[in-house]
């Protein structure tokens, strides 16, 4: 079997793969909108959670999509695609396979023709991830059970507990926009980037009082905003 | 715990370890194809250049997301990734939007919408942006879009930060001068920021802790 790393049962194998996920995705979704109801939550409310996402997505999705090319050059289209389709990210994929690249003393700088060396980077791309997915089942009663142990026992402090933990995910991703500024000008464009980004939100936040609609566009338009504001800034501080 | 709880377990359960079967199964399939099973030394080399970081990572994103995602959450994003960039965020932004408690049924009902619907628009837009890759390319590569992309976290973070900074500042101030402080003294942390998240969390309770001791917050 001749092989090519752009094969059509390369790319058999990951509509498989696409077609999971998205199985996946829609089994938990349709369950968790009809449980939504049941709650009492309204269905605008509802619908209105699914159109502000699916527009929050689409600039880190096409993000994602850069991880794809980047990866392609070597690893051809259908593997980064499955990877990327599923636990994997490019801060992760890369590394895997240029770990794999190295132990076997080949550099990444043109497509692989070796299938042996493209099952390799699969298996290690495979494995090094596998944790992420065996653990939450089997911690998951764990962890949930502590949860609500706190909760029942101090309902503030479970709240304030719950707050903590996303807090604690945003001021690590802030602190890192600090991390270039002693390079210059142009290590401040991150933090500059924030800035606009926070400001609109918040006059998205004054606006949202008279104009409704907004609020499902509000995090859409900060993050947008910060991004071309980006492309405009950068050229003329670098 | 109510029924609809129980059951996302359950399903939850009977979707990761199917996942895990079929993502096990792509490297298999491609082996047995191609003929073509690697080195187990070449595999165990790899392995050693990435495991022991993402292995450990991958103890400490369970334990640190799963509270916030909630089970339908956790299920889902563990399968589908990018949990940092894109999961976590997404479900936050819209548990604030709806004014659902965080870990409430409520809350894990939105959260698990905003994140089977971030797959499944990820996933489209893969799909859609894979088949038309000879004409992305160019435009996604320009040298003019290249900042937009590179400055994608704080542009994101900027507006989710600014919304849950303000409505819980107390607990704000002491993770973010910590956070803020480190970076400026090892910038090199910045490749690494997934392992400060649980660092962040664990300074944030501890300052939630000693405040609510005190009632402060």
């Amino acid at each position: 079997m001749n092989f090519n790393v752009n094969s059509t049962f390369l790319y058999g194998v990951a509509v498989v793969v696409i077609v999971f996920v998205l199985a996946q995705s829609t089994f938990f979704l349709i369950r968790a909108f009809k449980r939504g109801k049941e709650l009492g939550i309204s269905t605008e409310k509802l619908k209105k959670t699914i159109i502000s996402t699916a527009v929050f997505t689409l600039a880190p999705a096409l993000s994602i999509l850069i991880g794809i090319i980047t990866l392609s050059k070597f690893l051809g289209i259908p593997l980064p695609w499955i990877r990327m389709s599923v636990i994997g990210a490019i801060t992760y994929e890369l590394p895997a396979a240029t770990s794999t690249a190295n132990a076997l003393g080949i550099s990444l700088s043109e497509t692989i023709t070796d299938p042996k060396i493209y099952t390799a980077i699969a298996w290690v791309m495979t494995l090094g991830i596998l944790p992420s997915l065996i653990l939450p089942p089997i911690l998951m009663k764990k962890i949930q059970g502590g949860m609500l142990k706190m909760k029942n026992k101090d309902q503030k402090w479970g709240d304030l507990f719950m707050t903590s933990l996303f807090l604690g995910m945003i001021s690590a991703f802030l602190g890192m926009v600090f991390a270039d500024i002693r390079t210059g000008i142009a290590g401040w464009i991150p933090i500059f980037v924030l800035l606009v980004s926070a400001a609109l939100m918040a006059v998205c936040g004054l606006l949202i009082k008279k104009f409704k609609w907004l609020e499902t566009y509000a995090m859409s338009i900060s993050m947008v905003g910060g991004m071309i504001f980006a492309c405009i800034i950068t050229p003329l501080l670098t | 715990m109510s029924d609809y709880m129980k059951k996302t377990d359950w399903y939850g359960k009977l979707w990761i370890w199917t996942g895990t079967v079929v993502i096990l199964c792509v490297p298999i399939a491609v082996c047995i194809y191609y003929n073509a099973w690697p080195e187990m030394t070449a595999v165990l080399k790899g392995l050693l250049g990435v495991a022991p970081i993402y292995w450990t990572l991958g103890l400490i994103e369970v334990v640190t997301y799963t509270p916030m995602l909630g089970t339908g959450g956790t299920y889902l994003a563990f399968v589908t990734g990018n949990l940092t960039n894109l999961k976590a965020p997404s479900a936050l932004n819209a548990m604030e939007s709806a004014e659902v408690k965080p870990g409430s049924e409520e809350g894990e009902v939105i959260s698990t919408i905003a994140i089977a619907t971030c797959s499944i628009v990820t996933t489209l837009v893969l799909v859609v942006g894979v088949f038309g890759l000879s004409m992305i390319t160019p435009i996604m590569n320009s040298p003019v879009l290249k900042p937009a992309f590179d400055n994608i976290l704080p542009a994101l973070f900027g507006g989710l930060g600014i919304v849950y900074i303000s409505k819980n500042w107390k607990l704000a101030i002491t993770p973010l001068l910590f956070m803020i402080t480190l970076f400026l003294l090892v910038p090199s942390l910045a490749s690494s920021v997934g392992v400060l998240v649980p660092v962040g969390v664990i300074i944030t309770l501890t300052a939630a802790r000693v405040m609510y001791k005190k009632g402060w917050v």
